[in-house]
């Protein structure tokens, strides 16, 4: 698979894969990084979110 | 039968399409919906609920990234489920092929048809992006996870 780096593109077998995640209240996210021997070329992220903002209404009374 | 109190539901969706004007408004242009735009900001940066506007003060920046953000796909207009209204943007928030080295966690939605008046911002946890893709995922649209709603 090629992927695009900070050298351009690079083959991923000329590269090591590190990838995460995390998950809580807020959001899942995960991500994928790139590495040429101690240079981190590429970094991705994909965060999906989980709460909304919500606005209560009310109304007064007379 | 009873009368009962109540924000009447249909209210809180028409608030979302601009029907109402309880106050001075605004010439319209048309009856289309506006734009929405989806600008990322970073973690130094004081985003919150008291945000009025777009400013391009803390937004992020890097090779790829365009001041203002991405323009929101919005296909899906505002609707309402027992007493609340929602809306959602109808396709994740992208930004293809970016670098932005100083982390950012704050992505603020505003109305770039109304002088980039503020919508709502969003936080994550703290990212930074290498010659990479980031992608902001929507929630569910429905009255329990939609991305705006008032209940």
């Amino acid at each position: 698979m090629i992927v695009t780096t900070t050298k351009g593109e690079m083959d991923d077998s000329l590269l090591e894969k590190r990838e995460g995640s995390v998950d809580n209240d807020n959001e899942n996210t995960t991500w994928v990084e790139y590495w040429l021997a101690d240079e981190m070329v590429h970094r991705s992220a994909h965060v999906r979110l989980k709460k909304s903002v919500v606005s209560q209404t009310e109304i007064g009374n007379f | 039968m009873a009368n009962t109190q109540a924000m009447c539901t249909s209210f809180k969706a028409e608030i979302l399409s601009g029907i109402h004007a309880l106050g001075t408004t605004v010439i319209r242009a048309g009856t289309g919906a506006d734009t929405v735009k989806a600008a990322l900001y970073l973690a130094s940066a004081t985003v919150n609920a008291a945000t009025t506007a777009y400013s391009a003060t803390n937004e992020v920046s890097g090779t790829g990234y365009s001041a203002g953000g991405v323009t929101a796909t919005n296909a899906t207009a505002p609707t309402s489920s027992g007493t609340t209204a929602y809306w959602t943007p109808s396709a994740s928030f992208t930004y293809t092929t970016v670098t932005l080295t100083t982390s950012f966690d704050c992505v603020l939605v505003y109305n770039s048809t109304q002088s980039n008046k503020a919508i709502s911002a969003h936080t994550f946890g703290a990212q930074t992006i290498t010659a990479g893709t980031f992608v902001l995922s929507m929630p569910t649209n429905d009255s329990t996870n939609a991305l705006i709603r008032i209940a």
